[in-house]
């Protein structure tokens, strides 16, 4: 008998490693409207399945749960049900010995809290309806509802055009979106379950590409109504768009040189080319949309002037003001920029020349990204992102994080800034920060306190920030449209409460968000504008979907945009994203698993064809 | 065209086709369980896989087509066990105690699992229950329901009612009433469209057949029975007789051996409808003109649930006529049983009707006319539980006085025959003349929207007929918003009319319902009378009792009043 031996994984082992991952991306392709009762239930299940059995709460408790769920479940239960499944899962939080058992009633705890309809819904009515009427993940997820799994269907064929024609019919962005959405539709994406998310971006982007100059559908005969747009924004536009095709008049009032709001001002042109913008802003114009630029409401022409000259308007201004860190010297010193101030004069074709300059970005977001990586791009000595929680806490893409590395940004984590160093003609020299140390969740995430070490001095030449964006919304205010923290009030229809006619979306309803939210908003608002003129106008699109193929479905790996050396991409303003091949493009549409027609999908929900 | 080869055999079909069509081209039959064309193509019951050469998994071939040289296998071993297996589980979910279900005989799971020589059962049974109201006239028994889905999407897509719904998750997951509601508080119609597409026996009819024999055997009652135009296209079909030889006469044949004591014909009180819809038709016509607001056909009760559910503000556009089916009961206890001489309340008045809605429609006046209401299928099973052999039945008459039907009366049970019918007596009333019997032809025919315009009294008249519940609501939407003006529309909320009722004899598929029409057509073409009023006995009862149409006596005895319909619980 030898006194030690060395462990290797048997076969047993490694099988149960293998289902762990397989049941880790099945959780993280959960589809939508499941029911929290019945899962959290077959979760104390596999819960009490990892029990040693050793202490009375975790092996006797959760074994009790899990039966009063059952009845829950099965219509078998009471009130007083409830009552004693909050009991047993605070008795077992209390006192089960480790976290196998006090996670497992902590779960309990949060699904009783958050859920409690369902609940009542099963021991009331003993029936629940999670079953969602969208069950396609990726539709369910997208907030303008595009016909994901159709246009994989025509990228898969070829047939690039008709992939942009059936896009347009929920999203009149389709290059926008194929360079910079956030593709919330990959999130649950089904594939997930055999071996990652279809790149559902990367497949508009070869749509994109390859479909040339796809011409808009007809607009329907003249309706007569003049529609205002305020704001030539992602919003604006999409609502400009659907308006024009119902046959309404639509006017668009921007405050800016140029149309695209943030995807113009915002984003850089290395993530999103303008030329590539103007296509869709082209596309969308063609509808026959009447554009005033340089107009400013509230300066140029009253809220109150637009709303006696039409029909009904849509405020989709934006959240272009900047917020500030709140130090001591911000507003004084030469030298700090806001991100939004620095975008917008780029977007606007001015160039300012970073050469030599040592800079600092504060901030954690894409925004903070975008001006890191641009300020190198304008030939930057260095450039450093300053973040006071960790990295991995960054609400920034992940593959943005990345880029800015890789282009040479510095990325300093846990530090907080303090104070603003300048000289004597006020120019900054560098920024005081506390080091930080990352400690316990509040509100959901890793908060950081002050580390017991000495205040530091970042030396540098400018501070950029980025920390968040505002909207300018005096004139809207002064109109008496309602104002609550520090956004435009409106209800999910869009329409704002005692303001008959106005319509409200996008950022300056939800603060700074996503582009396709922007556009969800917009097509929402333009559905609810046409219902408001006395119109049912309905917007569809004539293209069939290919079929879906029933071939077996063998694990393949995810094909992931390359992009250009970051030692080169650094030295210029051109995009930094490269396309599929079409080989490649092929093979990936193929991975989608067609839950248009396989699963719920088929029944419910697969596919709507008009709005 | 593409080339596929199946089960060895090598045949061109169309693209686009599925590997179920196309193998039962080839001559292959494959079993189907949920599978409902148009109509339910969702593979739920997984039970009509194939094994197509190349893939590892099975392809269900309901809802998948063909591709270019593609090899299936519609009875490989994969494709059989698979099969198999899926219809085990089916079965540990429902209760199969046949002997004592509707369905037995009729049932597709059954024949099914018959086929598949299914003998033995490997796991547990454990069918869901769930309390359902009994005293409803439509009955779900869960126990048996196999989540096919059929029922929801013939009511989502067919009659846009949306009353069945998914409900529950995983294990647990089910039909039931949508939104939560009971059926009694939802805006069922009782069209029963989802009895007569349930493959089992899940949805039924309530059986009254009970109620009729108690009558049947007290002596202090006189059962009097009313058989409507639709159920002589349809009842002997499931005896396995042809429409030659199952003639309304041998159904009489077949109720008076069992011995109820008159058997009349709703086609008598279908005529007498005629007469009064069609004089108030007449009559409402300046005011029709006037509003631009037609005058609807009130003869099924589906079609009035749905209306006063869905379009309350257009209750008063109905005609005030009672159905065919009331009107009988009203003249059998009023008109007839002063001709027998005995109090109406020794009167128990029958119908046999191809509808479930029926069940409904005679108890919103407290059933005063009509005491109790059996189906198409509750007479079949009459008659096999009298163990009367329909095939060796003779014919006989229909009792007089209300036992003669015209050819106008016939075609009621039919998509655009009442429309036909009143229009051929209008053109009577206003012109003194009968117009040729087959002048109103145009809104004959299965489509479920149909128009047409006759000139009467000297203006142009505007019809419309529609059947099914979904069409309906598409006609309503185009009346409300002026698409469409007409002055007289007829709605059978049953596509095709009664001939394809809730009440009738199921099939799994097939081309009855043209059949069923081309019966009632031919009776019509063949009857001597074909118009309403001609029918000798509906001129003998205006002369001996009612005075004229829209008679005071006629309005108490064979009109309703729109109050009447607010007050009914419908």
């Amino acid at each position: 008998m030898s006194r030690l031996t060395i462990i290797t994984a048997d076969k047993k082992q490694l099988t149960m490693e293998s289902l762990y991952k397989d049941l880790e991306r099945r959780i993280a392709a959960s589809p939508p409207g499941l029911c929290p009762v019945d899962l959290t239930c077959s979760f104390i299940k596999m819960c009490l399945a990892q029990s040693c059995g050793k202490c009375v709460p975790c092996r006797i408790g959760l074994n009790q749960l899990s039966q009063m769920f059952d009845a829950v479940l099965n219509g078998d239960a009471t009130l007083e049900t409830i009552e004693i499944i909050r009991t047993t899962a605070e008795g077992i939080y209390a006192s089960a010995d480790c976290a196998i058992g006090y996670e497992a009633a902590r779960m309990v705890l949060k699904c009783l809290d958050g859920c409690m309809d369902d609940f009542l819904a099963h021991i009331n009515e003993h029936r629940c309806t999670c079953n969602s009427d969208q069950p396609v993940p990726c539709v369910n997820l997208c907030p303008a509802e595009v016909d994901i799994p159709g246009y994989i269907a025509l990228v898969k064929e070829k047939r690039y055009a008709d992939a942009i024609r059936l896009i347009r019919k929920d999203n009149p962005m389709p290059t926008v979106c194929a360079f910079i959405c956030e593709h919330p539709c990959e999130n649950r994406c089904k594939r997930t379950m055999i071996d990652d998310p279809v790149n559902i971006r990367g497949l508009k982007r070869m749509a994109v590409d390859n479909a040339g100059i796809v011409p808009i559908p007809e607009c329907a005969p003249k309706t007569g109504k003049k529609v205002a747009v305020l704001g030539g924004g992602p919003g604006g536009l999409s609502a400009a768009y659907y308006l024009s095709l119902m046959g309404h008049s639509v006017t668009i009032y921007e405050q800016r040189k140029k149309l695209g709001g943030m995807l113009h001002y915002g984003i850089p042109n290395y993530r999103l080319e303008r030329k590539r913008l103007d296509q869709d802003i082209e596309a969308i114009l063609s509808a026959g949309i009447e554009v005033h630029t340089e107009v400013s409401v509230g300066t140029d022409i009253s809220l109150k002037e637009i709303k006696e000259q039409f029909d009904a308007v849509y405020i989709s201004i934006g959240a272009h003001t900047d917020k500030k860190i709140g130090l001591e010297n911000e507003e004084v010193a030469n030298g700090v920029l806001s991100a939004v101030e620095m975008l917008r004069a780029i977007g606007d074709d001015e160039m300012p020349d970073y050469s030599g300059k040592k800079i600092l970005v504060v901030g954690g977001g894409n925004v903070a990204m975008d001006v890191a990586r641009s300020s190198m791009r304008l030939g930057a000595e260095s450039v450093n992102i300053i973040y006071r929680r960790r990295k991995a806490d960054m609400t920034a893409l992940h593959t943005e994080i990345e880029g800015a590395e890789a282009e040479g940004c510095g990325v300093v984590e846990l530090m907080a800034p303090k104070r603003i160093e300048m000289d004597e003609n006020n120019n900054v020299t560098g920024l005081w920060v506390q080091p930080q140390m990352i400690s316990t969740v509040k509100r959901g995430r890793p908060a950081p306190i002050n580390a017991s070490m000495e205040e530091q001095l970042i030396p540098c030449d400018k501070i950029i920030v980025a920390v968040g964006q505002g909207i300018e919304s005096r004139a809207f205010e002064e109109f008496g449209v309602k104002i609550t923290h520090g956004v435009i009030e409106a209800l999910d229809s869009s329409e704002i409460k005692d303001h008959k006619g106005i319509f409200a979306g996008g950022d300056c309803v939800t603060g700074p968000a996503t582009v396709i939210r922007a556009i969800a908003a917009g097509k929402v608002a333009a559905a609810n504008i046409d219902e408001y003129l006395g119109y049912n106008h309905e917007i569809t699109c004539d293209v069939e979907i290919p079929e879906a193929g029933f071939e077996d479905k063998v694990p393949c790996g995810r094909v992931e945009l390359l992009e250009r050396d970051a030692m080169e991409r650094k030295k210029d303003f051109e995009p930094v994203e490269l396309g599929m091949t079409c080989e490649e493009g092929c093979q990936e549409a193929s991975r989608c698993l067609r839950c248009d027609h396989y699963g719920f999908g088929v029944f419910r929900g697969g596919r709507i064809e008009k709005w | 065209m593409v080339n596929v080869r199946i089960n060895g055999k090598d045949i061109q079909v169309e693209e686009g086709t599925t590997i179920l069509a196309a193998a039962r081209m080839a001559g292959f039959d494959i079993p189907t369980l949920c599978y409902l064309k148009e109509i339910n193509e969702i593979g739920a019951c997984r039970v009509c896989v194939v094994e197509v050469e190349g893939e590892d998994r099975c392809v269900i071939s309901c809802n998948n087509t063909v591709k270019e040289g593609m090899v299936v296998h519609t009875n490989s071993r994969k494709a059989r066990q698979t099969r198999k297996t899926n219809v085990k589980l089916i079965l540990s979910q429902h209760d199969y105690r046949c002997a004592s279900c509707v369905r037995s005989g009729n049932c597709t799971l059954q024949t099914v699992a018959n086929d598949l020589n299914i003998s033995d059962m490997p796991y547990d049974i454990q069918p869901e229950h769930y309390d359902f109201d009994k005293t409803f006239p439509m009955i779900r028994e869960s126990e048996k329901c196999i989540k096919c889905m059929r029922c929801v999407q013939v009511c989502d897509k067919v009659q846009k009612m949306h009353i069945w719904d998914v409900v529950n998750t995983g294990a647990r997951t089910t039909i039931n009433v949508s939104n939560g509601k009971k059926l009694t508080e939802s805006d069922c119609t009782l069209c029963g469209q989802c009895i007569t597409h349930c493959p089992v026996g899940a949805l039924r009819e309530r059986d009254d057949v009970g109620i009729a024999l108690d009558a049947l055997e007290n002596d202090d009652l006189i059962t009097v029975v009313q058989v409507a135009p639709a159920v002589r296209a349809a009842w002997g079909e499931n005896f396995g007789l042809s429409k030659e030889f199952a003639t309304a006469n041998r159904l009489v044949g077949g109720l008076k051996k069992i011995g109820f004591d008159y058997v009349f014909d709703t086609v008598f009180s279908a005529d007498l409808t005629i007469m009064e819809e069609g004089s108030e038709l007449l009559k409402r016509l300046p005011e029709i003109k006037a509003s631009k607001k037609p005058m609807f056909t009130s003869c099924c009760p589906g079609w009035v649930k749905f209306l006063k559910s869905q379009y309350p503000d257009m209750v008063t556009r109905l005609s005030t006529a009672k159905s065919p089916q009331q009107m009988f009961g009203a003249i059998t206890k009023s008109y007839y049983a002063e001709l027998l001489g005995v109090p109406p309340e020794k009167i128990f008045c029958i119908s046999i009707m191809p509808c479930v809605s029926k069940k409904d429609e005679c108890t919103w006046d407290g059933g005063k006319d009509v005491d109790v209401v059996l189906t198409t299928r509750e007479l079949q099973r009459l008659f096999r539980a009298y163990y009367i052999n329909p095939a060796a039945l003779d014919e006989v008459p229909f009792d007089a006085p209300l036992g003669a039907g015209t050819g106008a009366g016939v075609i009621f049970g039919v998509t655009g025959g009442v429309m036909e019918a009143a229009l051929r007596s209008a053109y009577y009333l206003v012109n003194n003349e009968n117009p040729q019997p087959d002048a109103f032809k145009a809104v004959r025919g299965m489509d479920g929207w149909k128009e047409a315009s006759f000139e009467l009294a000297g203006q142009e008249v505007k019809v419309a007929v529609a059947s099914g519940l979904s069409n309906t609501r598409k006609l309503i939407e185009a009346i409300r918003s002026g698409q469409v003006v007409y002055d007289f529309v007829e709605i059978m909320a049953c596509p095709g009319g009664c001939i394809n009722g809730g009440g009738q004899p199921i099939h799994e598929e097939g081309t009855h319902i043209q059949e069923r029409a081309n019966v009632l057509y031919g009776l019509d073409q063949h009857n001597n009378l074909r118009y309403s009023h001609e029918n000798p006995e509906i001129i003998q009862c205006y002369k001996d009792y009612l005075g004229q149409p829209l008679s005071h006596k006629s309005h108490e005895l064979l009109h309703v009043s729109y109050e009447a319909y607010e007050k009914y619980n419908i």
